[in-house]
């Protein structure tokens, strides 16, 4: 093998957008974000699956886009945490992870805040036990997650007081 | 960042079509759905198949009626409204809401063994000269055996095999139906009795039981089965009219606990009879030193565990010790 | 200047560097890109201790996307942390644990670099595995390093401050005790990343996520033989460090030399396996411990024993060895004090510092030791430690200067917080509370290399825009340093911090600062930052004064203006700023910062000084399950002495983290290693180089934690603001074990405590035996003659007494 790699050509729809990408075949959702659309907000921590860094939405749903063909992800829904702010303005989520103590160094941050927009997606009366579950799966390394957990709460309100 | 190796991508739109290409390709080619074991394995060099042949695109593996298709993922379990305890608890405890997002029941039932010396990077594996499992010739666990003693880490077959389940695999030459509990061998390699051209299609699980799973593991998410204990049974008031217990992560294979299942038999659940039933069913809990947590605690606490499953199924509310041990409502 | 209330100080704000992280928008190492950028892989050793014989780099090279192939014959300078450890080659011919790195490859993709990885082929001649301190004691040869105190010993050290064998004999009870606590790594979340460039200017960039740009600025022209005035280093934002990303490290080194040699940029990135080899974590640490023990509970004197698994290099080791004793007076009276200590060199990865470094292996041990001395005295194990704080303003026995302490108050918040009064002793069999206290330092007294020079530098630029641009090269982890620099002078100069610009840890822009290590950069940069930002405030205070004709120190710099209450007149900062430029010229100011001359003068004296130290009280509370011994950690309370808050959500933040990284490790965290049969094998391993196995709590692990700040500002702090970042996760452990003990009567007396330990040990109680777990002895360590001081009490000088001089060797 060895030497540059043929590359396939896919349309994928992220944050939106269509965007279209040739990238190398056997590399992950991870890797065709951050290395050939240079959408380098979705981190890494493992790329095995056990930290929960690199999550962002697929067709809704977190996933784990360290172990996610990019060769199966042709014409599906990507969300990364690039595509999260209103124009201008920050999605609740982000206003109150940033206000309120939910990031701390920031790495596991977007991971997180995608896993808790599929969440309240679903759910703006989730429970406070329904947002520790829904965030199990994302590793955090500074904050004991209380604080994540706060945000997440907060964020929840102001998106019920929105919807009013 | 860890990669993947080069691989050829199938998609398949048919099981047909899906068991050409294995019966073609031999060896070479793997079955990827979820990916969520077979992607970290690939990118440790566990496995290195030339052909991947990927189930997602199969829609007839999605069957979500009667019988359980294979391809829907855990996420998906969970959400469906009639299924059976054992099963509902095991699915909610595989590892983190976003991998059982992607992880099929498939997968999960098929999911290889695993070990502490097995599940490492290529670079571990070399500095201790690889073992048995995987391009060396000592097991490290026992380096008398001679057969690998990789665990059975799923957690849905021994709540499926407590049901009295049946998988479908369907193959070149046909389709086939067997008890779950006969998918496996004892063995940490050779783990699964599926042909190489075979596809798991299917779950059927009958009505009736009433059932319940509990899983030993060090923390709320993330981390595989040191134990998984499932119990069915059948009652006719507060009798058991039939029982069926079977144990994961205690060997190569789930397996069923045929001495606890008829112990139980025409009895009362009642405080002696668990105990007894526990001491049965914990006698059979044979741990290795190949996983999380000290060996001899997880054997001691296995009829512990036996005794959780059964008197949930008595009906003691054990709720606030769930809560304990899960770490959140199941 | 007029006094004010506080604008920005104390009030919970969004930090500067929330909005970039909760965007996507904050680059880390490993989001750099350049063009024509290659990458960079390491062949590390598969043994644990080898000698490289011949290394064969043909094949890879002819690789095709192979650029460059580096081995240890291109590096022939070593570098390490400390000058006294310089032992460290970016590529090694002395493999001294596996995964430690023997070659790099540079090439077009990463793909490629790791073909070429399997290419190279090397001839090893394997040598003994030594595996643990006792194997290290008892087998001198090999050595692991031709340097060092002797055989495999790293480091080997002992002190007495008064006479501790009279002080034990006049005790009422002599407290004998032996601890353990097992090593455990930071994990943390982002893998360690560097890109390196020649830019345009011909000079070399290394981008890297480090804690301490500034050393590794200078480990950079020690290896590279370059002058340190053409290299640049930039610390991104860390993805989190904990003390792991403070060393300089092979891979920096590598990739610096490569994009020298090449003139491309060349980027590396860590997978996590390797930032377990790359390590520098706690120290696994045996500790034994005497202590006497008046009838009325108050300490007469202790003798510590300390030794500890270093690992394969010295890293931060001598200050580390330091560092499990001379905390240990700090918190309560302890009148006389011997410590020795000893590191040893094994093959595993360097050990080095993580939060707390050094000091939460004792504080474990010592706290434990007075929950079982309050047992046998039958006190309240709070007002046994109530009756025994250290005062304010007094010195330690070691010659420590402690200023101001809240830990009291910490004691009582936390007791009337929890209920201790009518819960602990009085709960059903099963359910405990566990208290203990600590300490940490406000930054360390002294530098790593030996100099005079400032510790910390800060620069303010203002413009006729209004801007305000805050120069520093302090380093942002996450512990929000970034966001105490703004503070800083957004109080002073009346601002809000959104309207200044932080730019920091950039060695070719930024005034020097040691680095974000030692709980330092509050203090440190805060003093700095402070002294420049009034030196500004002062020339816009004349200017403006002038130009509204009245006494500059009348004026008041507040909400975005600068006003006079006398008289009622005011002007905007903007208009501030502007006549200020107008009568001085370009404005800006530089503030610099050196902590006070520690008190003690013995040899060694250095380690342990800080401007000021912070303390914490916690309680525990655990339910612990008698038949499975499983463990279930409702709520934790903690109250910490913070001095003064500057912004009360990062100051929770921190301690809520702190707390729950203490928890984690006492309940599950172990960098442990597997020692294969010696007879079919030398390997040594790692047992769980995986974010999967390397356990670590998740959301649904972590209690609930209640936080109470204690606010009592230290004059040697900027606003009074002491140290958040390490302290609040020293007392979790102790507090756990101490719990466990109160709700089922058995004493786990190492870290991590875990349901096996405890059912073992609950059996071991059913059968009418001692109830512990724990070591069981302690080896026999060649400790040297104690350097003898006097205590301060005994009217010494802080020199070494000349009653047993003849007789110390250092």
């Amino acid at each position: 093998m060895s030497a540059i790699p043929e590359r396939v050509h896919l349309k994928f729809q992220v944050n939106g957008e269509d965007a279209p990408v040739s990238f190398a075949p056997y590399k992950t959702l991870l890797e065709v974000l951050r290395e050939d659309l240079n959408l380098t907000g979705t981190k890494h921590g493992c790329e095995l699956g056990e930290c929960g860094a690199c999550t962002v939405l697929l067709d809704g749903e977190p996933v784990l886009s360290c172990l996610v063909l990019a060769l199966e992800c042709g014409g599906r829904r990507i969300e990364t945490i690039e595509g999260l702010a209103r124009g201008a303005a920050l999605h609740p989520l982000q206003a109150a992870f940033a206000d309120f103590g939910g990031s701390q160094c920031g790495y596991c941050t977007p991971g997180v805040i995608m896993t808790a927009k599929a969440l309240l997606d679903k759910d703006l009366n989730v429970s406070r036990e329904k947002i520790r579950e829904a965030t199990a799966g994302n590793l955090c390394r500074c904050t004991g997650y209380l604080q994540i957990t706060e945000a997440i709460e907060d964020a929840a309100r102001v998106l019920r007081e929105e919807r009013k | 960042m860890l990669r993947l190796p080069w691989f050829e991508y199938r998609a398949p739109r048919s099981v047909v079509e899906a068991a050409k290409i294995l019966a073609g390709e031999g060896p070479a080619a793997m079955l990827v759905a979820g990916g969520t074991d077979l992607l970290p394995n690939m990118k440790r060099r566990h496995q290195t198949p030339k052909v991947l042949v990927s189930l997602k695109g199969i829609e007839s593996l999605r069957n979500a009626n009667g019988t359980l298709g294979s391809g829907l993922t855990l996420s998906e379990i969970l959400s469906l409204k009639k299924i059976p305890g054992a099963l509902r608890q095991a699915a909610a405890q595989v590892a983190t809401p976003h991998l059982r997002n992607m992880g099929t029941l498939g997968g999960n039932l098929c999911l290889d063994t695993r070990c502490t010396y097995y599940n490492q990077n290529y670079e571990w594996r070399q500095a201790i000269d690889f073992c048995l499992k995987k391009d060396g010739n000592i097991c490290w666990v026992a380096t008398a055996s001679k057969r690998c003693v990789a665990v059975s880490s799923t957690d849905t077959a021994p709540a499926l095999i407590a049901l009295n389940a049946r998988v479908v695999l369907q193959g070149g030459s046909g389709e086939r139906e067997i008890p779950v509990e006969n998918l496996y061998k004892n063995d940490g390699i050779d783990y699964l009795s599926r042909k190489p051209d075979e596809i798991l299609t299917s779950v059927k699980i009958p009505d009736g039981w009433k059932s319940c799973y509990w899983k030993l593991r060090r923390r709320g998410s993330f981390d595989f089965p040191l134990l998984g204990v499932a119990v069915a049974i059948k009652f006719s008031g507060d009798v058991v009219e039939e029982a069926r217990v079977a144990l994961g992560a205690a060997a190569s294979r789930p397996f069923l606990v045929e001495k606890a299942s008829e112990y139980l038999k025409g009895k009362k659940l009642t405080d002696d009879v668990i105990a007894e039933a526990s001491a049965l069913i914990a006698n059979r809990a044979k741990p290795m030193d190949n996983t999380d947590m000290d060996l001899y605690w997880r054997k001691e606490v296995a009829d512990d565990f036996a005794g959780y499953a059964l008197r949930e199924l008595r009906g003691d509310d054990m709720r606030a010790i769930r809560l304990r041990i899960a770490r959140y409502a199941i | 200047m007029s006094k004010k209330r506080f604008d920005v100080v104390g009030k919970p704000r969004r930090r500067v560097d929330g909005r970039a992280k909760a965007t996507g928008h904050l680059k880390f190492a490993d989001d750099l890109s350049a063009p024509r950028m290659l990458h960079c892989k390491l062949l590390r050793s598969p043994h644990p201790h080898a000698l490289v014989e011949s290394i064969d780099t043909a094949k890879a090279e002819k690789l095709p996307g192979v650029h460059l192939v580096l081995t240890r014959k291109d590096f022939p300078v070593p570098f390490g942390i400390m000058p006294v450890s310089l032992d460290e080659h970016p590529l090694t011919d002395h493999a001294r644990h596996v995964g430690d790195p023997v070659a790099a490859v540079i090439a077009f993709d990463e793909q490629i670099a790791v073909e070429a990885l399997n290419l190279i082929q090397v001839t090893y001649k394997k040598l003994k595995t030594i595996s643990d301190p006792e194997e290290a004691l008892a087998s001198p040869e090999p050595r692991i390093h031709d340097y060092g105190e002797q055989g495999n010993i790293h480091r080997n050290q002992s002190y007495e401050f008064g006479d501790v064998d009279e002080a034990l004999a006049n005790a009422d009870h002599v407290f004998e005790d032996l601890f353990f606590y097992q090593g455990n790594t930071h994990l943390p979340m982002e893998q360690q990343a560097t890109l390196a460039q020649v830019e345009g200017d011909g000079k070399l960039l290394v981008t890297s996520s480090t804690q301490n740009p500034h050393y590794l600025h200078r480990q950079l022209a020690r290896v590279l033989q370059m002058n340190a005035a053409k290299i640049r280093v930039i610390a991104t934002p860390n993805g989190g460090g904990f003390g792991g990303k403070c060393d300089p490290a092979n891979h920096e080194m590598v990739v610096a030399k490569a994009a020298v040699m090449l003139g491309r940029p060349v980027k590396i990135c860590l997978t996590r396996e390797e930032v377990f080899y790359q390590h520098r974590g706690r120290h696994p640490v045996l500790m034994k411990m005497r202590t006497g023990v008046t009838k009325a509970g108050k300490l007469t004197g202790m003798h510590l024993q300390t030794l500890l698994d270093g690992g394969g290099y010295g890293s931060h080791g001598p200050a580390s060895t330091f560092y499990t004793g001379v905390l240990t007076p700090v918190t309560y009276d302890l009148p006389r004090f011997k410590f020795e200590a000893c590191r040893t060199f094994t093959n595993k990865p360097a050990c080095g510092p993580k939060r707390g470094h050094g000091t939460p292996q004792p504080r474990f041990g010592q706290e434990v030791q007075l929950d079982k001395i309050a047992e046998k005295l039958k006190m309240d194990p709070a007002e046994l430690r109530l009756g025994m704080v250290n005062k304010p303003d007094s010195l330690t026995a070691n010659w420590l200067k402690i200023g101001t302490i809240g830990l009291a108050e910490c004691i009582n918040e936390v007791v009337a917080r929890s209920n201790w009064k009518t819960r602990y002793r009085q709960q059903p069999h099963g359910r405990g509370l566990g208290l203990a206290c600590s300490t940490y330092m406000c930054g360390a007294g002294l530098p790593i290399y030996w100099n005079k020079l400032p510790h910390s530098g800060v620069q303010i630029l203002l413009d006729r825009s209004g801007q305000v641009t805050v120069y520093c090269g302090a380093t942002e982890l996450g512990q929000g340093s970034d966001d105490v620099l703004a503070t800083i002078v957004a109080e002073v100069l009346g601002i809000e911090t959104g309207m200044i610009r932080c730019v920091t840890g950039d060695t070719g822009t930024t005034p020097v600062d040691l680095g974000s290590y030692s709980s330092r950069v509050t203090i440190m940069m805060g003093n700095a930052a402070m002294q420049a930002a009034e030196r500004v405030r002062d020339q816009l205070a004349t200017a403006t004064g002038e130009q509204l004709e009245v006494i500059p120190s009348g004026l008041l710099f507040s909400n975005g203006k600068v006003f006079h209450a006398e008289s009622g007149k005011s002007v905007d900062f903007l208009e501030a700023i502007q006549f200020a430029e107008q009568k001085f010229g370009t404005l800006g100011a530089l503030g610099s910062y050196s902590p006070p001359k520690p008190p003690g003068k013995y040899k060694g004296s250095g380690v342990g000084p800080s401007p000021a130290y912070s303390f914490s009280a916690c309680v525990v509370e655990v339910e612990v399950d008698t038949n499975t011994g499983w463990i279930h950690v409702p709520k934790i309370w903690i109250a910490h002495d913070i001095g003064r808050t500057l912004n009360p959500v990062l100051a929770r933040g921190q301690v809520i983290g702190g707390v729950y990284m203490g928890l984690s490790e006492a309940l599950m965290e172990e960098q442990a290693f597997r020692r294969l049969p010696p007879k079919l094998s030398s390997a040594l391993v790692h047992r769980m180089p995986s974010m999967l196995e390397y356990k670590s709590l998740t959301a649904l692990d972590m209690p609930d934690v209640d936080v109470a700040l204690i606010e009592d500002p230290d004059p040697n702090c900027p606003f009074g603001a002491k140290e958040v970042g390490q302290g609040p996760l020293l007392p979790v452990m102790p507090a756990l074990a101490n719990a466990i003990f109160d709700a089922v009567g058995v004493r786990i007396d190492e870290i991590p405590v875990t349901p096996d330990k405890v059912l073992r040990a609950l059996d071991l109680k059913s059968k009418g035996l001692t109830p512990r777990v724990g070591p069981d002895h302690f080896p026999s360590v060649p400790y040297p003659e104690p350097v003898y001081v006097a205590t301060p009490a005994e009217g010494g000088d802080g020199k070494e007494s000349k009653k047993h001089a003849a007789a110390a060797v250092v």
